[in-house]
């Protein structure tokens, strides 16, 4: 599965989306690899504030949990609900329909070093090859 | 558990699992396959049909010789002066304080026992009963020499009636010898699953010749080969204790709800003293098995608590395809966790921290399902 261009990435396998004003925020196709029997996607609720590279929810699945990290500071402004009912969207289409949250970032200042901080594509390539499944 | 850096060791069935899409991780020393196709569906054809495991990691120790039976009956909790050759039974070893060493299972066989003990203590048990061995006490690692595949589920018992009919007969934790796909082996009625079907001891030279006949056998249920995920989300369903969770060095039989595999009458046994005197003191925690009852997903070293205060942890926990529900097994202590001698059940109140949040359980009898083991054997 190939990335949509124009994403940045977490070293923690959260892609980053830019959408205006908000950053939409899923998993990549290389953690989802390694990610099955998916029970549910636990998701904070619209409104709750996130860190960046602090934990805001978590895939459960049958055997472990997989913590989600927060690539940016700000309120989540939308939550994916449609997650609810069907988790395993997540690993099914990681860039589409199993996008997570959307983060409105805190300031601008500090969104944009944040944002700097992510990695480009070949960055995250490069990262992901160092690292087996 | 010292796992060191030592190179993981292999079964027989290694090369079987690597060519069949095996997700292969380091368990107890051994590299082992935890899934094939996915957790839940192997759980599940396991619940409705049947499936394969791999348990040759487990040790199988003959003990043998005119001292055999005073040797065992001094080591282990159970009597072995109520099998008669054939039968079989779940036993501990204790240590000198009452504290669980491992849990196992010993038949009484024409010419001896047959110890099978967890992978992950195999080294301390046979180091324990070697220490220990005196003259008449004859004992032989067989684990090297045998393999051990468990064929689990209800229809475990018409696949296997169809390649040795015999089988048939065996009633519920019971062994013999018998014919399978052309080789004479020890077949026992055991399992870890909760559900009916079999243990098969063959030859490690003949155990991929063996698994490839059982799942020819069983292609049109089909019998499908299951990792040790399923295997622990079939145990905990069925209650089953795992060593290193519910049970260990410092966890007595009473306190694990396993009283029943101890027969202190039968004469003295290593733990015997202090195992009567934690009775007579109470216990210092408490069992609770729990479901939860919102979407949460209890893990082992979860956090339990009564209100704000912490009375305990969770020991195993996990998502239970057949309740669909988070299922967890832990220890309370203290005077809020209802230890103590005039201690109030805080169940109703009782939570599990995940993630920071704190999920109400409901506390449950186990097993939290109950298969066909409990019916199974002796149809003949």
């Amino acid at each position: 599965m190939s990335a949509p261009a124009g994403l940045r990435y977490a070293a923690s396998h959260e892609w980053a989306k830019l959408d205006g004003v908000r950053v939409r925020v899923g998993i990549t196709a290389f953690a989802v690899a390694e990610i099955k029997d998916v029970v549910f996607v636990d998701l904070p609720a619209a409104g709750t504030a996130v860190k960046a590279g602090k934990s805001f929810g978590a895939i459960e699945t049958v055997k472990a949990a997989f913590d989600l990290y927060a690539p940016v500071s700000g309120t989540i402004r939308a939550v994916n609900a449609a997650l609810a009912a069907s988790p395993e969207t997540v690993t099914k289409d990681p860039y589409g329909e199993g996008w997570m949250i959307e983060i409105e970032p805190a300031g601008s200042d500090a969104a944009a070093k944040e944002w700097g901080v992510l990695l480009d594509e070949p960055a995250y390539a490069a990262h992901c090859a160092t690292q087996k499944h | 558990m010292d796992t060191g850096t030592a190179p993981l060791m292999h079964t027989p069935l290694a090369s079987w699992h690597r060519a069949h899409g095996a997700k292969l991780v380091p368990f107890a020393g051994w590299e082992m396959p935890v899934l094939y196709t996915g957790v839940v569906e192997e759980h599940l054809a396991v619940r409705e049909r049947v499936g394969l495991f791999d348990v040759s990691h487990m040790g199988r120790l003959a003990v043998r010789g005119p001292g055999a039976e005073a040797f065992l009956q001094g080591l282990l909790t159970n009597d072995l002066a109520r099998l008669r050759p054939g039968q079989g039974q779940y036993t501990l070893a204790l240590n000198e304080a009452g504290g669980v060493r491992d849990d196992l299972i010993v038949f009484r066989l024409g010419d001896g026992f047959l110890v099978v003990m967890n992978a992950g203590n195999r080294g301390k048990i046979l180091g324990h009963f070697r220490e220990r061995a005196v003259a008449g006490v004859e004992l032989a690692d067989r684990s090297a020499e045998l393999a051990m595949i468990a064929l689990q589920g209800r229809a475990a018992p018409g696949l296997l009636a169809a390649m040795a009919p015999a089988t048939l007969g065996l009633p519920r934790f019971s062994i013999g010898e018998f014919l399978v796909a052309g080789e004479t082996m020890l077949v026992s009625r055991t399992g870890y699953t909760g559900e009916d079907g079999f243990e098969l001891y063959p030859r490690a030279a003949g155990a991929t010749a063996l698994w490839e006949a059982l799942l020819a056998a069983g292609r049109d249920l089909p019998a499908v080969p299951c990792g040790l995920g399923a295997r622990d989300g079939l145990r905990l369903e069925a209650g089953y204790s795992l060593y290193g969770h519910e049970i260990d060095e410092e966890t007595s039989p009473w306190e694990a709800g396993l009283g029943w595999a101890v027969k202190p009458d039968k004469g003295n046994f290593i733990g015997r003293g202090a195992l009567l005197e934690l009775k007579a003191r109470g216990p210092r925690k408490r069992q609770v098995a729990f479901t939860c009852a919102g979407p949460g997903i209890p893990r082992q070293g979860c956090t339990l608590a009564v209100g704000d205060q912490e009375v305990g942890s969770v020991v195993s926990g996990t998502f239970s395809p057949c309740l669909k529900l988070g299922i967890g097994i832990g220890y309370l202590r203290g005077p809020a966790g209802g230890v103590s001698p005039s201690g109030e059940t805080p169940d109703a109140v009782l939570g599990v921290v995940i993630r920071g949040r704190q999920l109400p359980v409901s506390p449950q009898r186990l097993p939290f399902y109950r298969g066909t083991a409990a019916s199974a054997g002796g149809v003949a």
